[in-house]
């Protein structure tokens, strides 16, 4: 019994890095449409800043979040305004551009800062573990879960509860009309891709205390961003949310049930079964693209 | 990952199949120095996800050619080094070797940490009869008359080691490795050990490269709990690990990982904390204390930086070079090739910073196997020092076959 509850709570703790990385690209990829094969590099960014900040200024991880998020929202905002933009009525060549995009940023690293891995440390205060029973959960990671959730909240509200959420939907639906109506959509698509790259440089921040941070850790993470997208559909913020959960849930049941190995290809052939019989994903937003 | 690989696969074909055909052409002209230097291959990869690695043993055998030539060279003649960057990619290195050997007429190349890459540049160096100096430990059951082995093969890390972590630990082993044929090989022949010490498995598992969350592995070594965990962990992977389970408090004086793979430079990044307490079995550590280690350190930091670290594999590339220079010191000069360079390091011994050292007639190399506990400042203290020198054995988990001066033998 011990043993499937730590299970799930690593299924649990799994699908909060899942959705923390994969957040920003639902925004990206969910909303604007655009295959942003760049999006694990962000999280790298994110990463390579929390160290520098640690390194060089002596924050703590939690301290740097915030200047994290705004360094590679900037980084975002610039790559937007330089390369994507135009591309936006070519789809095809996004994918060739940012892909070339996260060479670049990689190689970038590897020449500034160097190919060996860098050592982030974690928080002090949330070292250690809380033990209920026989269920031990790190205190990094269930902060790892809260933040995850709390991350998710404020990008629901920000898309539902503000001017410029409202604004982002309308360019969502129809971007001409939108344009009638006054709404400048460039403007509006800017800022939102800095959002989302700036989420996946929170994400890149926040998994350094638990994985290795080298300039090729993206290349990894955003493949699972892009399962965990397009297993919860397009747009949807509750399907990538419910994603990650299923994802992380379902490598922990299956790692326990055979080893990490099988369970990754158990979880991938879950994945084309479950697309064969829903293309859309598990909650498709009803959107006119 | 694999979407980068796949894309980099295609271009490096296309340029190695490009570059065999003119190498058929070419076959009358071997590979032999007579001009007034002497021109050596480094075959290192400086970009792609090796690079973490091969850039420090492409650093420490350059610094050591350049050493020689600063102090004189052999016979008066100059090493020349040509460097060749295979960005991380079997295929490259073929090619890559290809070039250095044919075109380039090295009469040897020193080059890989991987055993892919190892196995890609096998056929070519056969095949132009010349001679490819490998530093890294790998697992054995290879015995070619075209690569010098620096590093340990398994009998050499774990004959005395597995005993030893019996007798302190306990006989309950939990292995954990990355899903290639390293790790295997390796668990393969410490059963054979356990065996034989009354060891057992506990649990057996792999997971695939670049793997890195472990939640699920921590929760069945919690379970478990073994006595040992014998780790064939590879580099980030093997970082992510060490990480987590130090996040999870596991004690490592209760259940300490010992690791094959684990050096210097994967301890650097997890953090002197995180390490602390844990096991390595390696014939080299930065802090052996010898003098011929602290020139090696001593050099290598002055060189390349204060916060630079030397481990198990730069050191055998590093005192590889100075084998090569041996052998070359006991040749005519007018009679270089790679053959003769081959003949002429077997038997030879040399002064490395882990202890004097000696090229088997199967053209492995007899080490000092130490093992050492990591401290907190990231540097390992040899909790246990072989007595003798151990001899290689590369099929020392197969009974029946060897590897000897004339290759391998069966029966």
């Amino acid at each position: 019994m011990d043993v499937i509850l730590n299970q799930l709570f690593a299924g649990l703790s799994m699908a909060s890095i899942l959705l923390i990385i994969a957040l920003g690209l639902a925004i990206i990829y969910g909303a604007m449409g655009v295959i942003n094969l760049a999006h694990g590099e962000f999280v790298m960014l994110g990463a390579y800043a929390a160290w520098a900040m640690q390194t060089h200024a002596g924050f703590s991880i939690i301290v740097a979040l915030p200047f994290v998020f705004v360094a590679v929202g900037a980084v975002g905002w610039i790559i937007e305004r330089v390369i994507v933009q135009r591309l936006y009525h070519r789809p095809l060549d996004t994918i060739l551009a940012t892909w070339g995009i996260g060479i670049v940023l990689q190689q970038l690293v590897r020449l500034s800062v160097g190919a060996e891995s860098r050592f982030v440390k974690g928080p002090e205060m949330l070292s250690g573990n809380t033990q209920i029973g026989g269920l031990f959960m790190s205190n990094y990671r269930i902060f790892l879960i809260a933040f995850s959730l709390a991350v998710l909240m404020a990008t629901w509200a920000l898309l539902t509860r503000t001017e410029f959420g409202m604004k982002l939907r309308a360019v969502i639906q129809n971007r001409q009309i939108s344009e009638c109506y006054g709404i400048e959509a460039k403007h509006v698509y800017s800022i939102t891709f800095a959002y989302g790259a700036g989420l996946a440089g929170i994400a890149g921040a926040l998994i350094t205390p638990l994985f290795s941070t080298v300039p090729t850790m993206g290349t990894g993470l955003v493949v699972d961003a892009f399962l965990v997208v397009i297993v919860g559909g397009l747009g949807s913020l509750i399907g990538t949310a419910a994603a990650s959960a299923l994802i992380g849930e379902a490598t922990a049941l299956f790692s326990l049930l055979m080893n990490d190995t099988l369970g990754r290809i158990a979880v991938l052939a879950g994945i084309i079964v479950l697309i064969r019989f829903r293309p859309r994903g598990l909650f498709p937003s009803n959107t006119g693209r | 990952m694999k979407r980068r690989k796949f894309l980099g696969g295609i271009g490096a074909v296309g340029t190695a199949s490009a570059l065999s055909a003119p190498a058929l052409l070419s076959t009358l002209s071997r590979a032999s120095a007579q001009g007034s230097d002497i021109p050596v291959g480094l075959l290192f990869s400086l970009t792609g996800s090796v690079a973490v690695v091969e850039s420090t043993l492409h650093d420490a055998a350059l610094m050591a050619i350049e050493e020689i030539n600063a102090a004189g060279g052999v016979h008066g003649r100059q090493l020349r080094p040509i460097i060749e960057d295979p960005a991380s990619d079997p295929a490259t290195y073929a090619d890559r070797s290809r070039r250095l050997m044919i075109r380039d007429k090295c009469v040897s190349v020193f080059g890989s940490y991987t055993s892919a890459s190892r196995q890609a540049v096998l056929p070519v160096t056969e095949q132009r009869k010349n001679l490819y100096w490998y530093p890294t430990l790998y697992e054995g059951r290879e015995c070619s008359r075209n690569v010098m082995y620096g590093g340990a093969v398994p009998n050499q890390q774990q004959d005395e080691l597995i005993p030893w972590a019996i007798e302190n630990f306990g006989p309950r082993f939990y292995m954990i490795g990355n899903n290639y044929v390293y790790p295997k090989e390796e668990n393969n022949y410490c059963k054979t050990l356990l065996a034989k010490h009354g060891g057992e498995v506990v649990h057996e598992e792999y997971v695939p490269l670049g793997h890195s969350d472990f939640s699920s592995v921590i929760n069945r070594i919690r379970a478990e709990e073994p006595d040992v965990i014998f780790g064939t962990v590879v580099g980030d992977s093997d970082v992510a690990f060490a990480r987590q389970y130090h996040a999870a408090e596991l004690d490592p004086a209760k259940m300490p990982t010992i690791s094959l793979t684990r050096s210097e430079v994967e301890v650097k990044a997890i953090g002197g904390e995180a390490a602390a307490g844990h096991l390595s079995s390696a014939p080299y550590f930065m802090g052996t204390q010898t003098p011929e280690n602290e020139r090696f350190v001593e050099s290598y930091k002055s060189r390349y930086g204060g916060d630079q670290v030397t481990h198990f594999v730069s050191e055998a590339a590093y005192f590889q070079v100075y084998q090569f220079k041996a052998a070359l010191e006991k040749l005519d000069p007018a009679n270089i090739t790679p053959e003769a360079i081959r003949d002429a390091a077997v038997g030879l011994t040399m002064a490395a910073p882990q202890g004097e050292v000696l090229i088997d007639e199967n053209l492995h190399t007899h080490l000092w196997p130490k093992i050492g506990q990591w401290q907190s400042n990231g540097q390992a203290e040899v909790v246990l020092q072989s007595q003798e020198r151990v001899a290689p054995l590369p099929y020392a988990a197969y009974e029946g076959q060897r590897c000897t001066g004339q290759g391998l033998v069966q029966g």
